[in-house]
């Protein structure tokens, strides 16, 4: 028997990126493979519940697990692994924040379904047929699981240890918590393994970045040119770099393109969109309303923007429906 | 280390399909977990299959949850759908933008994407061939199930090949990185062109690349040839009629009706090979429509104006197919030397058009992959790809907007409407694997009905029904907007008494 320490993968809701990210890690995936045993993986190997059910408390070292938390089934498979793993990585984005389908906290489950099956221009359901959690036809029942109202991050559903920001995390950072985990030394509980400072001191552009930035108008990037080499906020495009945890790299103006702030905020900051709204907004050059009105017409999705990834863990979380 | 990893398959085997006696345990709640296909198959009284039901239990909402974005960020917030194939989404949600705007890509910008989008094929073939579908065939499906992976593959073509694989998508993905910032979620579209063009100065590496992308393409082939065509069993198994469907088929074609993946018209045939229809993504809704049942999330595309005559195949049946044995159906040709040669073999084996064969997409995807790495070679040896002129900048009102590319797994369509400002208040999404996903419904079923008999289920069940739908990279995550792309299952067999008989879990 192997005495290696015991890790495992698993999803919730997420695109399949994160397991990506970690195929990614190429020829660097064997050395995961020498320092521990993988005791499940869905996405590459076969495992069972009960399997994991039958492992002692604990007996798993580390869980990495991506994607958010939108169902019953994935938050009774998050409370069982949570049970049987002594530490639980919150891995990229949608576990960590509730990612980019957090989004959907802005609409009620109602308002989709409405949508998919009925409303859509390509959709041809004149009975108004629905997919039925249960369905019966010549004494044959089919059932499917029901969709939750909200997306939740791994932490809003039990308690996580350590988190991996990103969307998706890089195989670097990987390569480093694995790291840390194996090392015995254990960052303080709800540590974010990845730097604690801002994406604009990694920023190759950091140089250009000004002391201060007055703001006289936000650009959209389809309407301007991005130049290659100066600091993208100080051209005037919303950047969340300096809202935004450094870690990456700074991918996306490597790009040429500004940070839409996938990596979240420091550990200093509890809510990254509204840190990022004030700085902007204590920067804004016009002093009269009107002007600063027209100002923020450049930046006219707001939630979209500040909480791209991070509405369902930030303080706004969710629209109270109506519908 | 080739031991570690032999370990981690064999471990995948003992939980997995190789040994009847653990696949056939009854396993309760997993058949409920997301990330699982569901087959739910009914028997009759005489215990044969009644229906088979293949069910996509997960649906995200991307359409409802883009209203109010502004159209520019598209391209990058619905690339999250799939992280397999974020480039696909990426690049149909910015041709949407170009159509929204009404605004041209710049020679070079177009340039540059279609050669993003074809290393990103390239690369995402590779994939399905050596990874995920392909062992089926390469190891063989004799082969013990716990063999029929990438480990498997490396010992019937060589450690030296299998690095070859690691290597090359790993460099494939450079480019991409290069020229989009991430190679998992993208951030080069923008209507009108790309954010970042090519420096000559990096240039030689990526010739370097095309040349070896051709290379492993050809190399590839003449593995499939050597090991699958060489071997009558499997020729005999891919012409088999459990895995056969005469239906009609969808792909993009250029100008000269050859296969394109990044540009051109949607073209239809009929079951017997006859163009049926020829249309812009513009017109898309006239053609395609989207069928909805009770017990599954994923919709039905079907042919609009053959109409939906529910899961059955033939001329009169709106159902259609897509990805490579649809592309190659629905065009005339490839429009490269080495894959229009290949493309000519393949028909000529079949026995001419169109192949009605699921299992030949695996042959075709091989194909497609010679005809990438060819247009890679054609396009990173082109002036045009280092130059800087890579944006028009948009000045038009936008309204509404369409979108269309060849995913990997196939036709896929972005439409948008805004408000003047550019505000998305409605996004319709027709992915890829929809447009198989009557087409794989009718094959589970098949598979099911011959291969349950007055109730005795063949042991080898899951694994040829899995064969069936895996041939079509099918891609759930797309399909519903949520799941991932590689896709355990479920299949659960019911009596008449409405009492689970069988739950095989994958």
């Amino acid at each position: 028997m192997s005495e290696k320490p015991k890790v495992g993968f698993y999803w919730c809701a997420s695109c399949g990126g994160c397991e990506e990210s970690v195929v990614d890690l190429a020829e660097g995936i064997l050395d995961v493979v020498k320092a521990v045993d993988i005791v499940f993986w869905p996405v590459a190997m076969d495992f069972k519940r009960k399997d994991v059910e039958a492992m002692p408390d604990g007996a798993i070292l580390a869980t990495l697990l991506n994607g958010a938390v939108r169902s019953g089934e994935q938050e009774e498979m998050v409370r069982l692994l949570r049970r049987k793993s002594k530490l639980l990585i919150a891995y990229g984005s949608c576990a960590h924040t509730g990612g980019i389908p957090g989004l959907a906290n802005q609409f009620s489950r109602e308002e989709i379904l409405k949508f998919v099956y009925q409303e859509s221009p390509s959709t041809a359901n004149e009975k108004n047929t629905r997919p039925q959690t249960r369905f019966a036809e010549e004494g044959r029942e089919t059932h499917l699981p029901e969709l939750h109202q909200v997306v939740r991050s791994l932490d809003q559903v039990v308690e996580v240890d350590y988190y991996l920001p990103g969307c998706p995390p890089t195989p670097n950072l990987l390569k480093n918590a694995l790291g840390v985990l194996l090392s015995g030394k254990l960052p303080p509980k709800g540590a974010v393994l990845a730097p604690e400072t801002a994406l604009c001191n990694e920023c190759p552009r950091k140089d250009s970045k000004p002391q201060d930035v007055a703001f006289k108008e936000f650009k959209r990037p389809h309407l301007a040119r991005i130049e290659t080499d100066k600091c993208i906020l100080a051209q005037g495009f919303m950047c969340m770099g300096p809202a935004t945890r450094a870690g990456c790299g700074a991918q996306c103006v490597q790009g040429n393109m500004p940070c839409t702030g996938c990596f979240g905020a420091t550990s200093r900051v509890r809510d990254q969109g509204a840190k990022m709204l004030s700085s902007v907004c204590s920067n804004i050059d016009p002093k009269e309303e009107p002007e600063i009105d027209k100002v923020l017409e450049g930046i006219p999705d707001p939630v979209g923007t500040f909480y791209r990834y991070g509405l369902a863990r930030s303080l706004l979380r969710r629209k109270v429906s109506t519908v | 280390m080739e031991e570690a990893i032999k370990q981690i398959w064999e471990k995948a085997r003992h939980g997995a399909s190789a040994n009847p006696s653990t696949r056939r345990i009854v396993i309760d709640p997993i058949t409920r977990l997301e990330g699982h296909g569901k087959v739910d198959i009914f028997l009759s009284d005489k215990g044969n299959v009644e229906r088979a039901y293949f069910q996509v239990p997960e649906l995200r909402g991307f359409e409802v949850f883009s209203r109010g974005r502004p159209a520019e960020d598209m391209p990058q917030i619905t690339s999250r759908i799939c992280g397999v194939c974020p480039t696909a989404h990426h690049m149909a949600a910015t041709k949407a933008l170009d159509d929204l705007y009404q605004v041209e890509p710049t020679v070079p910008a177009r340039k540059i994407r279609e050669l993003v989008y074809n290393t990103f094929m390239l690369e995402d073939h590779a994939l399905h061939v050596y990874v995920l579908g392909g062992p089926d065939f390469i190891v063989g499906p004799d082969a013990p199930a716990g063999m029929r992976n990438i480990v498997g593959v490396i010992q019937k073509v060589g450690v030296e090949v299998g690095k070859k694989v690691i290597v090359m998508r790993k460099r494939l993905r450079e480019l991409i990185t290069y020229a989009g910032g991430k190679v998992i979620h993208p951030v080069l579209g923008l209507p009108g062109g790309v954010a970042k063009g090519f420096a000559a100065a990096d240039m030689p590496k990526f010739k370097e690349l095309a040349k070896d992308g051709l290379e492993f393409a050809r190399f590839t082939m003449q593995v499939f040839r050597d090991i699958v065509l060489k071997n009558p069993e499997y020729v005999k198994l891919i012409t088999s009629d459990l895995y056969t469907h005469k239906t009609h088929y969808m792909g993009m074609v250029d100008a000269s009706n050859k296969v394109n993946f990044y540009d051109g018209l949607l073209r239809v045939v009929d079951p017997s090979g006859k163009e049926i229809a020829k249309f812009s993504s513009r017109q898309y809704t006239d053609y395609i429509a989207e069928h909805v049942e009770p017990w599954s999330y994923v919709k039905f595309c079907y042919l609009k104006k053959v109409g939906w005559k529910g899961f059955s195949e033939g001329a009169d049946s709106g159902v259609y197919s897509v990805a490579p044995l649809a592309r190659l159906n629905a065009a005339d040709g490839m429009a490269t030397p080495e894959a229009q040669k290949a493309y000519e073999e393949y028909f000529k084996t079949l026995g001419g058009k169109p192949v009605h064969h699921t299992m030949a997409n695996h042959w075709a995807r091989v194909i497609e992959m010679l005809y990438a790495a060819e247009r890679i070679n054609e396009l990173v040896n082109d002036p045009d790809i280092t130059s800087s002129n890579i944006r028009t900048i948009p000045t038009k009102t936008p309204k509404a907007g369409i979108g269309v590319v060849e995913a990997p797994r196939g036709t896929l369509i972005h439409h948008y409407e805004t408000d003047e400002r550019g505000l998305i208040q409605k996004a319709n999404l027709i992915v890829a694997t929809q447009g198989n996903s009557a087409r794989m419904a009718m094959s589970v079923e098949k598979a099911a009905k011959g291969l349950i008999v007055d109730g005795k289920v063949s042991d080898g069940l899951l694994n040829m029904v899995e064969m069936a739908f895996r041939a079509y990279d099918p891609c759930h995550g797309c399909a519903t907007h949520s799941l991932p792309g590689q896709m355990p299952i479920v299949a659960r067999i019911w009596n008449k008494q409405g009492q689970v008989v069988e739950q095989i879990v994958r």
